[in-house]
């Protein structure tokens, strides 16, 4: 991501109208950026390589609802209806899979180097606001504490991010509760609201750094008026409206005072610890390493891979794992993702995505259990 | 042309060789390091070290040796698995890779004027030792130091010649009792803490700070006590053991409660932890 504007009239470039988002694609595809950007693939869509415009998922729509999700059309004439799908952005800036360093063993000697990994400069294009904030609190982790991975920081520094204001919810989003959404005002270069068809134009176009600035100079298209805000603002209202879903507002204190409450077991008979929410959850960081060495024997890889709080050789020590009871780790996700997360890093680890309602196999409902969570007394 | 950024340079280990290796007990051996290419590691007490086998893997493993001498790196392993035990085979010459120091520190030296009160169960002897060292190196601030340590039998006392030097010396007190021994133990026979009175006979409690390293349990129920009679939580720390991928509060495995135990611990105040400490499988 460009960096928050450090000039004074970095992201003052007035709002523009634009008819068409390819116009936008096609900007960056002639300056030589590589764009990922949401496509229907096997029954999702999720961010992929773009070449073509055409490829945007145009008029289709997301049904999705606890252990359900279902892609249907929609109005053909409108291009950003759907909301997030399963991968999201984090699989490309975090992949699940990466070498960190090998070893060379010679004589009696062991040299490491460092692993590379290769970023073309990139647009992040159809970034959502809750996305926008996921990306935001992994950048905390990863990138502004003591120690930095530094891969992360570079493939964020080396992108551009294109927003996409929601203008449809889905049963299953609730970031206005989170404060993450349905409309980010910050954190991105550029923006894009697909305003109502009754409006008269397609997009509202604004920026926020100076690179945004760059692209909105070099696009044309006329200045935005304040009725055009407006009808965006009132969009956003109403997506906002529609969220069915309220986390509640005490959560992060309430949880500390229920790790022994009955309703983890009660939670724990359903749940599988399949870990699906945690590999969807755009927040969720955590992760293993893995040794690869080779016939040789004198050449070793150490390899990083995802990790899930719910797997049982998560926590082993000794003679066995400190959380053996699915109750236990479906507690730590949950403290963790609602309550500790503020006092690790200064925020909820949850922006309201509403994935891992959506992914659940078995549909259990973060919001839903939080609720119960608080209905009961406290330890 | 595509950027190229190093992954995380946190996660790569130098390479360090074993200059001497310490037969301790059946399944205990101390390795004694010197960086190959670099100058001597400064640590404190009760810090850890990643260590790398070649080919196998990569543990937290305590540094034990004294924080005066940092030229004299050692670290006390015992053979529990795979990498740990290709750590105790290795022999000396052998190269290895290290990543650290990492983590909190036992706060010796903000304690002076007070009773140091050491209590080790069993290999927890090796993250308390550099403490004991810096304790011993500046006895004159402290009012006192008394080690209370427990283990399984006679046979698997660590360090057994080095607390036979400390007790000549006359600078500390020390306690041993063990679990189970034959007719031959003329010393007390029980758990660590049924030692607890006869350590702090005579010691005002309120003068005392208490640094437990040990099996959770054993440390649970050791502050448990002490707090019983009469040393406050605040006056009190504890060494955590939790698995561990990065040591660097990037991976997520080592958490407890709020805290990384890589980054916030290992050594906490035990007010700190009370509460976790007591509730199953967090
Ligand atoms: C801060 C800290 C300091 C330590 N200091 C020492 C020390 O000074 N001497 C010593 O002998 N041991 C120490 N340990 C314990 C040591 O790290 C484990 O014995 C070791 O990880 C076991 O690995 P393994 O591959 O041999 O065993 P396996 O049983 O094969 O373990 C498999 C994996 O589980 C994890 N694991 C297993 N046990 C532990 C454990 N107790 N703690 C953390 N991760 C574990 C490791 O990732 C390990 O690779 C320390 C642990 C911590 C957290
Ligand atoms: S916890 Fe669930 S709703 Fe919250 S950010 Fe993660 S996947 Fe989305
Ligand atoms: S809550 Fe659902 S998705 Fe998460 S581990 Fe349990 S069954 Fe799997
Ligand atoms: S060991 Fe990875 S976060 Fe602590």
């Amino acid at each position: 991501m460009e960096a928050l504007p450090n000039t004074a009239d970095a992201g003052m470039t007035r709002p523009r109208l634009i008819d068409d988002p390819r116009d936008l694609l096609r900007h960056f595809l002639g300056q030589g950026y590589r764009i990922l950007a949401p496509q229907e693939r096997d029954g999702v869509i999720d961010p992929a390589p773009l070449t073509e415009p055409e490829a945007l998922p145009r008029g289709r729509v997301d049904d999705q609802g606890p252990g359900h999700y279902r892609l249907r059309d929609g109005d053909p004439d409108r291009w950003f209806d759907y909301v997030v799908g399963p991968s999201g952005w984090k699989a490309w800036l975090y992949p699940a899979r990466r070498k960190l360093w090998s070893a060379e063993r010679t004589d009696d000697r062991l040299t490491f180097r460092d692993a590379t990994t290769a970023w073309p400069k990139t647009v992040l294009f159809g970034v959502r606001p809750c996305e926008l904030a996921a990306i935001a609190r992994q950048r905390r982790i990863f990138a502004e504490g003591p120690y930095v991975d530094t891969a992360f920081a570079e493939r964020l520094e080396r992108s551009i991010i294109v927003v996409v204001q929601c203008a449809r919810s889905a049963p299953t989003c609730f970031c206005a509760s989170m404060d993450t959404g349905p409309r980010a005002v910050a954190g991105y270069d550029l923006a894009l609201t697909e305003l109502p068809a009754d409006h008269g134009a397609a997009f509202l176009v604004e920026s926020a750094s100076q690179a945004g600035d760059d692209v909105l100079h070099t696009l044309g298209g006329a200045t935005a008026r304040p009725r055009d805000h407006a009808a965006a603002l009132d969009l956003s209202r109403a997506a906002a409206a529609r969220q069915t879903r309220t986390m509640p507002d005490d959560i992060a204190g309430g949880l500390k005072l229920r790790l022994e409450s009955p309703v983890w077991a009660d939670i724990a008979s359903r749940c599988l610890t399949c870990g699906n929410c945690t590999l969807a959850c755009p927040t969720c960081f955590c992760s293993d390493v893995e040794e690869v060495s080779d016939l040789s024997g004198d050449h070793a890889e150490r390899w990083q891979l995802w990790d899930s709080c719910f797997n049982s050789d998560f926590s082993f020590i000794h003679g066995g794992p400190v959380r053996s009871s699915p109750a236990a780790r479906y507690r730590q996700w949950m403290t963790h993702k609602l309550s500790y997360w503020h006092d690790q890093f200064g925020s909820s680890g949850c922006v309201g995505c509403g994935r891992c309602i959506t992914w659940c196999p078995v549909g259990i409902d973060l919001v839903a259990e939080a609720d119960r969570l608080m209905a009961e007394g406290t330890d | 042309m595509p950027a190229e950024a190093a992954i995380s340079g946190s996660m790569r280990p130098q390479p360090y060789r074993v200059t001497e290796v310490l037969r301790e007990l059946d399944d205990v051996v101390t390795l004694r390091l010197a960086a190959e290419d670099r100058a001597p590691l400064p640590f404190r007490p009760g810090q850890f070290n990643m260590l790398y086998a070649f080919a196998t893997g990569e543990i937290p493993v305590s540094i034990s040796g004294d924080p005066s001498r940092p030229d004299e790196l050692l670290h006390t392993v015992r053979r529990v698995g795979a990498v740990s035990s290709a750590l105790a085979q290795l022999e000396r010459g052998a190269v290895l890779g290290l990543r650290g120091p990492f983590g909190s520190h036992w706060p010796v030296e903000t304690e002076r004027g007070r009773h140091l009160l050491f209590v080790a169960g069993g290999l927890g002897l090796a993250p308390l030792r550099p403490a004991i060292c810096r304790a011993l190196a500046r006895r004159a601030d402290y009012a006192g130091i008394t080690l209370v340590l427990g283990a399984r039998s006679p046979r698997e006392i660590l360090y057994a010649w080095q607390l036979a030097g400390w007790a000549a010396a006359g600078a500390m007190k020390i306690h041993v009792c063990v679990d189970h021994a034959g007719p031959e133990w003329g010393g007390p026979v029980g758990v660590v803490t049924s030692q607890f009175p006869r350590a702090l006979d005579g010691i005002a409690p309120d003068r005392v700070s208490a640094f437990l390293c040990g099996p959770e349990i054993m440390m649970r129920h050791g502050c448990g006590d002490l707090e019983h009679l009469g040393i406050h939580p605040e006056r009190m720390w504890i060494s955590m053991e939790r698995n561990m991928k990065c040591a660097t509060g990037l991976c997520g495995h080592c958490q407890f409660g709020a805290d990384f135990v890589c980054r916030d611990g290992p050594v906490f105040r035990y007010r700190r932890v009370r509460r976790p400490l007591g509730i199953r499988e967090v």
